[in-house]
């Protein structure tokens, strides 16, 4: 029963490590799979063989896995859409087009109704947050198993760790976020200018008018508004990865019930199904809320707030 | 579950998509999308004035059916009374020429039986000279006689 717990943890840990390539540290000690232990004269850049490895190498590492499907999914998006954009015609709408037609007048209305500035980039980049997370998220619905065991077929090693889910990596989703959160200070600076940002930052909610009790109010300001500032691109990104980090365990915690048993692993094939129709829901909701915090945070950016 | 270069490559490779979706994707589709409802508004505004256009072409026509009919029932009109005119005229000539002739034999009528009666006056003194003669078988003052047969024949 033991190894049976042992083998169920290394399951789950093994399905939720990246394959992450990266940097050790010199007079870092690597256990070989002959359990011989050498230790690196230099640091090194390589494949992490272990979780404790891919720890070591902190931040000088990159997740493979992550970002290689993020990218390929990204460009399956851009491929899919471009070549229809290019191949459009007025006439009736047929097939491919008019589902791209319908996704895109979607994201059109949503940003319309939500963002009323003057900004080109915004509509675009609700489509490509919306699609392309979509699409991350999708890979959530794919059996846990099938992708890492081919990708292990192909490469020959059985230990490969391989993650197809970007969104449940927080690097992923928080590089989104910071991403946005850089745009929205950007365009913040640029619609208010520098001292406009300064003074929403120090100036909100707190507002006498009177320099003298200002001067003690500014502080509390900019504690306030400096962490509701910082709250959202950290919110954004948690929310995305949390949800499909969960569903994602729950879907690794069903596939443990197909290695015990007939009547077990019938029962959790009927749970996978149903927690994959409800997750249709989630991942669709999911990219929804990306796009429409995103486009929210954009609009708030671009308020210049005449009513102080 | 480490936080490293991930993140960066994750915001570079997000900033590209963006740049291409917003390049290459949206402005394209949306023109299309902006074009085609441009031309279904332009479609059902034809449609809209097409409809007009054929109702008041039908009011045309009847109306041009209605005056068709009136001036045929005009011009019917005026011919049923020119040939009304014609036929009086032509009953009046008729009626003319009938009297003119009628007045022309009966002057030749006339003419004639003055004619027999002249021959006949002419004849009945010969004859009535012969009968005389014979009755009477007397020589008498022809030219006494004739004067009186003469005045008796100017009596008949």
């Amino acid at each position: 029963m033991a190894s049976e717990a042992q083998d169920s943890t290394g399951y789950i840990q093994h399905h939720l490590q990246n394959l992450t390539y990266g940097k050790l540290p010199a007079g870092f000690e690597r256990h070989d799979e002959h359990g011989q232990v050498h230790v690196l004269e230099h640091s090194e850049w390589t494949f992490a063989h272990s979780s404790e490895e891919a720890t070591a190498m902190g931040f000088n590492a990159i997740h493979v896995d992550t970002l290689g499907w993020s990218i390929v999914l990204g460009a399956l998006f851009i491929f899919i859409f471009s070549r229809v954009a290019a191949k459009a015609t007025i006439g009736k709408p047929t097939g491919l087009q008019s589902f791209v037609e319908l996704v895109v007048s979607f994201v059109n209305n949503t940003v319309e109704d939500i963002f009323h500035y003057k900004n080109r980039m915004i509509a675009p980049m609700a489509l490509t947050i919306f699609s392309w997370v979509f699409m991350m998220n999708l890979m959530d619905l794919i059996p846990v198993d099938w992708l890492p065991v081919a990708a292990a077929k192909v490469t020959g090693n059985e230990h490969l760790f391989f993650k197809v889910v970007p969104t449940t990596d927080p690097n992923a989703t928080l590089g989104m976020a910071l991403t946005v959160f850089a745009l929205m200070i950007f365009f913040s600076i640029k619609e208010k200018g520098l001292m406009g940002f300064i003074k929403e930052l120090t100036l909100h909610p707190f507002h006498s008018g009177k320099i003298y009790i200002d001067i003690f109010l500014i502080p509390i300001n900019l504690i306030l508004e400096t962490v509701s500032l910082i709250a959202k691109p950290i919110s954004l990104g948690l929310r995305l990865f949390g949800n499909l980090y969960a569903g994602e365990m729950i879907f690794i915690l069903i596939a443990l019930m197909f290695g015990a048993g007939l009547v077990l692993g019938i029962f959790g094939g009927v749970l996978q199904w149903a927690w994959a129709v409800f997750h249709i829901l989630v991942i669709t909701l999911q990219a929804f809320v990306f796009m429409v915090l995103t486009t929210v945070y954009m609009a708030m950016a671009h308020d210049t707030g005449e009513n102080h | 579950m480490n936080i490293n270069l991930t993140l960066i490559g994750q915001s570079i490779t997000f900033l590209i998509f963006i740049a291409f979706c917003w390049k290459y994707v949206w402005p394209a589709l949306i023109k299309v999308m902006k074009d085609r409802e441009d031309k279904i508004a332009a479609g059902l505004e034809a449609a809209d004035r097409a409809d007009k256009d054929l109702e008041l072409a039908q009011k045309e026509a009847a109306k041009k059916l209605h005056e068709a009919k009136e001036q045929a029932a005009s011009i019917l009109d005026q011919a049923n009374k020119r040939a009304n005119q014609i036929v009086d005229e032509a009953k009046q000539q008729a009626t003319a020429e009938a009297g003119r002739i009628k007045t022309a034999a009966e002057a030749e009528v006339e003419q004639m039986v003055n004619r027999a009666k002249e021959e006949l006056r002419g004849k009945v003194a010969a004859l009535a000279i012969a009968g005389a003669e014979k009755v009477l078988q007397a020589n008498i003052n022809e030219a006494a006689n004739t004067e009186l047969v003469n005045k008796l024949a100017a009596e008949l």
